[in-house]
C-alpha cells in the first residue's frame, strides 16, 4: 500500500483525511483509486497535478511505478521561467 | 571561479565538464545570427498594435474605417476577428492555460484591463503608414476606476476586473465576485504547536515591486499565412511548440498546418513563454494575404509584456534560544495582473524550502490588478517569498548572536528532510553550499568601515517534461543534433557535450540545431531550468538508440550475434576474445557503409523527463552604503550553487552570474512607476534602470556538484535558482552596514536616503 | 516627401541608399542595407545594442538619422572580422563564454573595439564605465569584462 499525502488545496477536497493508504502499482492506478475514494477530488486529477513518489517529482506520468511502500505526495504542477 | 566536485556519480568523463567554444558562437560574435527581427520576407507588410491608453475601460465601439481608407493600409484586426473561447483550463505543454483569458490578453474584448492592452492592430506597407493608421482608429472607451495594488484590489469595494470572478480554493464557495482568483494553502504539522516551542518569534511584513525580465531583444515575429489555410511563423520564443499550440487554438487551425520556427532568442528569462504578437500577426497575414512582421518597441515591451508579480508578504518564524527553528508561517499576496495566474503557488511551496521544519503554514492569494498579466521570471514566485523568509532568518540569527550560515546549517534541508511543501528530498546540495560559504575566503575577508555583509540561501524545483531529440549520422561520420528547446544561453553546447559523451566521439563532430515544429515531436519550452536536464536526457537516449543501431550493423558486417558487439570510445568492437577477431568499426566506417548495409542511422528519443533535481544556492554579498546619496554599492559578490553536474562549467557560471545580477537589479533599482491614472511612467531603460556594467563587481562563483541520480550524468537545472537569494542577501548586508532593515524593495537611493533621514530625525528627537 | 539620396562608406565599401527623413541610421542599416547585426533593443540610446563607429566615434545608430551618414564612414559588427579572421575581441569573447543569448554582443564588441583603439591598456574600472552604455541582461558582465581585459593584454603583446 502506498501512503498518499495530500498537500495544498487538495486537502479541501478529501474531507478530514490528510493522508490515505492506497494499493497501486503505478500513477494511473493510484489516481483512479483516489478518484473513487474521494469523488470531490476526481475532477482535479486529470490536469494540473504532480506526484512526488519517494521524493522524486513526476508530472504527466501515468505509468511511473509506485512501490508497495512508496510515499506519494499529491501536489500542484510546477512550471518555471 | 573554482569548481569543487563532491564525488561525481559517473566517475571520469571525457567531455562533460569541459569548456569548448559554443557551436553557435561565431555567428553570435559576427552579427550573422538571426534573431526575431532580423528576417525580411518578399512582399512583407508591417503590423502595429493600437493599445489602450486607459488602465481600465469598457470598449463601447471600435471604428477602423478611416484607417482602412488610408493608402497603404491593407487590413485591420480587432476583437471581432477572434472567436471567443470558453473558460476552461486546458493543458498546453505543462502549463494549464485558460484560453478565454489568452484570447482576451492578445486582443481586448469587453474591456481594456491595463494600460497597453491591445485593442486593434493594422498591417500596412510600411511602419510609417501603419503608425499613421493607428491614429485613425476611433475607439470609444468608458473609463472605469482602476486598481493597482493587491491590498486595494482585495478590498470589498474594489473595482472588479472580471465581474464573474469567484474565488477558488475557499470553503464555502463565495457568493460574490472579487479580484481574488484563488486562495492556496500549504500546511505541515501544527504551527500553533511550533510557535509554543519557540523562545523567540519574529513577524514582519515585506513588499516587492513588479520587475521586468528585461531581455534586450523585444518580442518580434513574422507570420506568413497562405490561402490554403497553412501558415509559417518565425518568432523569438522560449518554446515554439507552445506558441504553435496557442496560435492554432486562437486562430482555429490544426497544429499540423502551422509551422513555427524559433529564431535565435535575445533573452527571455520566462518572459517569452507566452504569446503576444504572434496570433495577431497570423490574423493580419490571414486577412491581408501577405507576410506580416511585427516587432514591439521597448516601450510596448514594458507596458504590455509580463513582469514578475509585485507582492506583499507577511512572515512569522519561531526559534529556540539555541537556534532551532520551530515553526514558519507566511501569507503571500501576489499580483496576477489583468488575468489570473500569478506564481503564488510555487511562491508558497518555496518559501520555507531551505529549512527542515515540522510546522509550516503558508497561505497565498492570486490577486487581479490593472497591470499587464504577469509572466514567468526565473524561478517564478520564489524570489519574493524567499526574500521575506531569508530576511527574517537573518534577523533571528542576529537576535541570538549566531552566525547566519551556522543558523542555516543547523536548520538546513538535506536528503531525507520532509520538504516544507511536502515530499521528502532526495540528494540535495544546500548543506554543501553552506559549508562552501563558511569556508570561502570571502566570508572571512575583513570589511571596510561602513560596509556590511549578508548571506541568503535559495531554492527552486526545476522541471522535466516532454522532449524530443534526433541525431542524424551523416555519410562522413559527423552528426547533426536536432533539439526542440530554443537555445537561450548556450544549451546547444551542453547538448553536444552530452551527445559526445554518450557516443564517445569528438564534440567537434556534432553540429546542433533547433528544429522547427514540423521536424520534431512535441517538445515543451525552454524554461523551468529544464533544457540541459531534459533535452540532455533526450540527447543521451537518442545517442543510445544510435549506438544500438550501430552495434546491430557491426554485428551484421562481422556476421556475429549483436550481443557480441560493444560500443566504446566511438567505435564498435568485438566484445571479448570469444566474439572473434575483427578490426573495430568507427562511427565514420559505419556511416560510410550505411547504404550498403541497411540504410542511414538516425538516433531518436521522445521522452517525458521525470525526476528533475531541485537546486539550492547560497550567496554572499558585501555592500557599501553612501550615507549622503543613499546609493548601495555592491562591493563583492559570491554565488555558490549545486549544479548536480556542470556540463559546460563556463555556461553554468554564466547562469549564476547573470541570475545574481538580475537579483541585484530587483533589490536595488528596478520598479514600475505608475501615475494616478494607472499609466506607466518609466517604460524605458533610462528610467527603469537595470544593472549596467559599472554598477557591479566581478561575480565569483563556486559550483557544487551533488549529482542528480535521475539524470545519466547527474545534471540538475541551474538557470533559475541564482535569482532567488540576492534580494535577501543584499537586504541583510544593508542591515549589517546601517543597522536598518529594509522590508520594501527596491532599496533605491531615494528610499535609503529617506530611511537614513528618518533615523536622524528620530535620534535627534 | 521624396526620399533623400545618401552616399556613405560602410565597412570600407562605398554605399548609396535612399531614405526617409525620419529614418534612423539603424533603420537604414537593418531595413535598407540588410545589415542586421546591429540590434534595436530600445530605440532611445539606452541599451547600446546598435553601437556602430562613425568616423572613429562610438554612436548608437538609433540616435543618428540615416541622412546624417552622408559623407561619413560607418563601421558595423559585420566589418569587424577581417575576411575569415576574427578580430581578437571576437575570439576572446568565444573563449571566455562572454555571451549567452548574444543579442547585445555585436554592440558590446563594437564598443569594446572603440575602447581598445583609444586605450590599449584599460583598467577594469575603465572597461566597466566605457561599457556602461551597453546593457547585457544575461551575463552579469563578469565574463565580458574579463574577455575585454584579456584581449587588451593580448593585443599589447602580453
Amino acid at each position: 500500500m502506498a501512503r498518499v499525502v495530500f498537500t495544498g488545496n487538495f486537502r479541501h477536497l478529501v474531507g478530514e483525511d490528510t493522508e490515505a493508504d492506497i494499493p497501486a502499482s503505478n500513477v494511473r492506478d493510484l489516481l483512479n483509486r483516489l478518484g473513487e475514494r474521494y469523488p470531490a477530488l476526481a475532477p482535479h486529477l486529470d490536469e494540473g497535478i504532480a506526484v512526488a513518489i519517494d521524493g522524486e517529482i513526476h508530472q504527466d506520468a501515468l505509468f511511473s511505478p509506485v512501490g508497495p511502500d512508496s510515499e506519494v505526495y499529491l501536489m500542484p504542477k510546477i512550471a518555471g521561467g | 571561479m573554482a569548481a569543487t566536485s563532491n564525488g561525481k556519480a559517473n566517475g571520469a568523463t571525457r567531455w562533460i565538464g569541459t569548456r569548448p567554444v559554443r557551436p553557435d558562437g561565431v555567428d553570435k560574435v559576427t552579427g550573422r545570427a538571426r534573431f526575431g527581427a532580423d528576417v525580411h520576407l518578399p512582399n512583407m507588410l508591417v503590423g502595429k498594435v493600437l493599445r489602450s491608453p486607459h488602465a481600465h475601460a469598457r470598449i463601447r465601439s471600435i471604428d477602423a474605417s478611416a484607417a482602412l481608407a488610408l493608402p497603404g493600409v491593407k487590413t485591420v484586426t480587432t476583437r471581432d476577428d477572434f472567436n471567443d473561447l470558453s473558460s476552461e483550463f486546458v493543458p498546453a505543454g505543462e502549463m494549464l492555460v485558460n484560453y478565454r483569458d489568452v484570447v482576451r490578453n492578445v486582443m481586448a474584448r469587453e474591456k481594456a484591463l491595463f494600460e497597453g492592452h491591445p485593442v486593434a492592430a493594422v498591417a500596412a506597407v510600411s511602419e510609417k503608414v501603419a503608425r499613421e493608421a493607428l491614429a485613425l482608429i476611433d475607439v470609444d472607451y468608458e473609463v472605469l476606476p482602476h486598481v493597482l495594488d493587491v491590498v486595494d484590489a482585495m478590498a470589498p469595494d474594489a473595482p472588479l476586473l472580471h465581474e464573474d470572478m469567484i474565488t477558488a480554493g475557499v470553503e464555502p464557495t463565495p457568493t460574490k465576485p472579487s479580484n481574488i482568483a484563488k486562495v492556496v494553502e500549504f500546511k505541515l504539522g501544527d504551527v500553533a504547536e511550533g510557535f509554543a516551542e519557540a523562545d523567540i518569534v519574529i513577524e514582519r511584513e515585506f513588499s516587492t515591486q513588479p520587475v521586468h525580465q528585461g531581455y534586450i531583444e523585444p518580442h518580434s515575429c513574422i507570420a506568413n499565412y497562405s490561402e490554403d489555410g497553412q501558415a509559417e511563423l518565425w518568432c523569438t520564443t522560449q518554446g515554439h511548440f507552445v506558441v504553435r499550440g496557442h496560435c492554432a487554438k486562437l486562430l482555429g487551425m490544426d497544429v499540423s498546418k502551422l509551422r513555427v520556427t524559433a529564431s535565435e532568442i535575445g533573452g527571455g528569462f520566462g518572459g517569452k513563454t507566452v504569446v503576444y504578437l504572434e496570433p495577431v500577426a497570423l490574423m493580419l497575414s490571414r486577412k491581408s494575404g501577405q507576410p506580416v512582421k511585427m516587432t514591439m518597441s521597448r516601450e510596448e515591451v514594458f507596458r504590455a509584456s509580463g513582469p514578475a508579480a509585485g507582492t506583499r508578504v507577511w512572515v512569522k518564524i519561531g526559534m529556540t534560544n539555541d537556534g532551532r527553528i520551530t515553526a514558519g508561517e507566511a501569507v503571500l499576496k501576489y499580483q496576477a495582473g489583468a488575468f489570473q495566474g500569478s506564481p503564488v503557488q510555487p511562491g508558497c511551496m518555496c518559501a520555507f524550502a531551505p529549512y527542515d521544519l515540522n510546522h509550516v503554514k503558508v497561505v497565498g492569494y492570486d490577486v487581479l490588478v490593472n497591470r499587464p498579466k504577469v509572466a514567468a521570471y526565473r524561478a517564478p514566485g520564489a524570489p519574493q517569498s524567499e526574500f521575506a523568509v531569508e530576511s527574517v532568518v537573518d534577523e533571528l540569527a542576529k537576535r541570538i548572536g549566531m552566525d547566519p550560515v551556522e543558523l542555516r546549517l543547523k536548520n538546513a534541508a538535506k536528503q531525507g528532510t520532509k520538504a516544507a511543501y511536502g515530499p521528502t528530498f532526495g540528494p540535495v546540495g544546500l548543506v554543501e553550499t553552506l559549508e562552501e560559504a563558511k569556508a570561502h575566503e570571502h566570508y572571512r575577508a575583513p570589511l571596510k568601515e561602513g560596509q556590511g555583509r549578508g548571506v541568503a540561501s535559495g531554492f527552486w524545483f526545476n522541471i522535466g517534461g516532454e522532449t524530443c531529440a534526433t541525431l542524424n549520422l551523416g555519410e562522413d561520420g559527423t552528426i547533426a543534433l536536432v533539439a526542440g528547446t530554443p537555445d537561450i544561453g548556450g544549451s546547444r553546447a551542453s547538448l553536444c557535450l552530452q551527445a559526445a559523451e554518450t557516443l564517445g566521439v569528438d564534440v567537434e563532430r556534432i553540429r546542433p540545431l533547433i528544429g522547427d515544429t514540423s521536424t520534431l515531436g512535441y517538445t515543451f519550452l525552454t524554461g523551468g531550468s529544464r533544457t540541459a536536464f531534459a533535452s540532455g536526457m533526450a540527447v543521451v537516449e537518442a545517442g543510445k538508440d544510435m549506438i544500438r543501431q550501430l552495434c546491430e550493423r557491426a554485428a551484421k558486417v562481422w556476421d556475429i550475434p549483436v550481443d557480441a558487439v560493444e560500443w566504446a570510445d566511438g567505435e564498435a568492437r568485438p566484445a571479448g576474445s570469444n566474439a572473434g577477431e575483427f578490426d573495430p568499426l568507427s562511427l565514420a566506417d559505419l556511416a560510410r557503409l550505411a547504404g550498403k548495409t541497411g540504410g542511414p542511422f538516425v538516433g531518436r528519443a521522445q521522452i517525458n523527463a521525470q525526476g528533475a533535481g531541485p537546486s539550492f544556492g547560497t550567496h554572499i554579498v558585501d555592500v557599501d552604503v553612501d550615507r549622503e546619496t543613499g546609493r548601495v554599492t555592491i562591493e563583492r559578490y559570491t554565488v555558490i550553487q549545486d549544479a548536480g553536474t556542470a556540463v559546460h562549467p563556463s555556461y553554468v557560471e554564466g547562469q549564476l552570474q547573470g541570475g545574481a545580477v538580475q537579483g541585484i537589479g530587483w533589490a536595488l533599482n528596478e520598479e514600475y512607476i505608475y501615475d494616478d491614472k494607472g499609466r506607466l511612467q518609466n517604460p524605458g531603460f533610462l528610467d527603469y534602470r537595470i544593472p549596467v556594467c559599472s554598477d557591479v563587481p566581478m561575480i565569483d562563483t563556486v559550483i557544487v556538484e551533488v549529482p542528480n541520480p535521475t539524470h545519466p550524468y547527474g545534471v540538475r537545472g541551474v538557470g533559475e535558482t541564482p535569482i532567488v537569494p540576492p534580494m535577501a542577501a543584499i537586504a541583510n548586508a544593508v542591515e549589517d552596514a546601517l543597522g536598518m532593515r529594509f522590508m520594501d524593495l527596491p532599496m533605491s537611493p531615494p528610499r535609503v536616503l529617506k530611511a537614513l533621514e528618518d533615523a536622524r530625525i528620530a535620534e535627534a528627537a | 516627401m521624396a526620399k533623400a539620396h545618401v552616399t556613405t562608406t560602410v565597412n570600407g565599401d562605398p554605399v548609396e541608399f535612399l531614405c526617409d527623413a525620419e529614418q534612423t541610421l539603424l533603420d537604414v542599416l537593418r531595413d535598407e542595407l540588410y545589415l542586421t547585426g546591429s540590434k534595436e533593443g530600445c530605440g532611445s540610446g539606452d541599451c547600446g545594442a546598435c553601437s556602430v563607429i562613425v568616423d572613429d566615434r562610438l554612436v548608437c545608430a538609433c540616435l543618428m538619422l540615416g541622412v546624417e551618414a552622408e559623407g561619413h564612414s560607418i563601421e558595423t559588427i559585420e566589418g569587424m572580422a577581417n575576411g575569415d579572421q576574427l578580430h581578437p575581441l571576437q575570439t576572446k569573447f568565444l573563449e571566455h563564454a562572454a555571451l549567452q543569448c548574444g543579442v547585445c554582443t555585436p554592440g558590446i564588441l563594437v564598443a569594446a573595439k572603440s575602447l581598445l583603439e583609444r586605450n590599449p591598456d584599460p583598467t577594469e574600472i575603465e572597461v566597466r564605465y566605457w561599457l556602461a552604455g551597453n546593457l547585457c541582461r544575461c551575463t552579469g558582465y563578469d565574463k565580458i569584462v574579463r574577455a575585454v581585459l584579456d584581449t587588451a593584454q593580448e593585443m599589447r603583446g602580453g
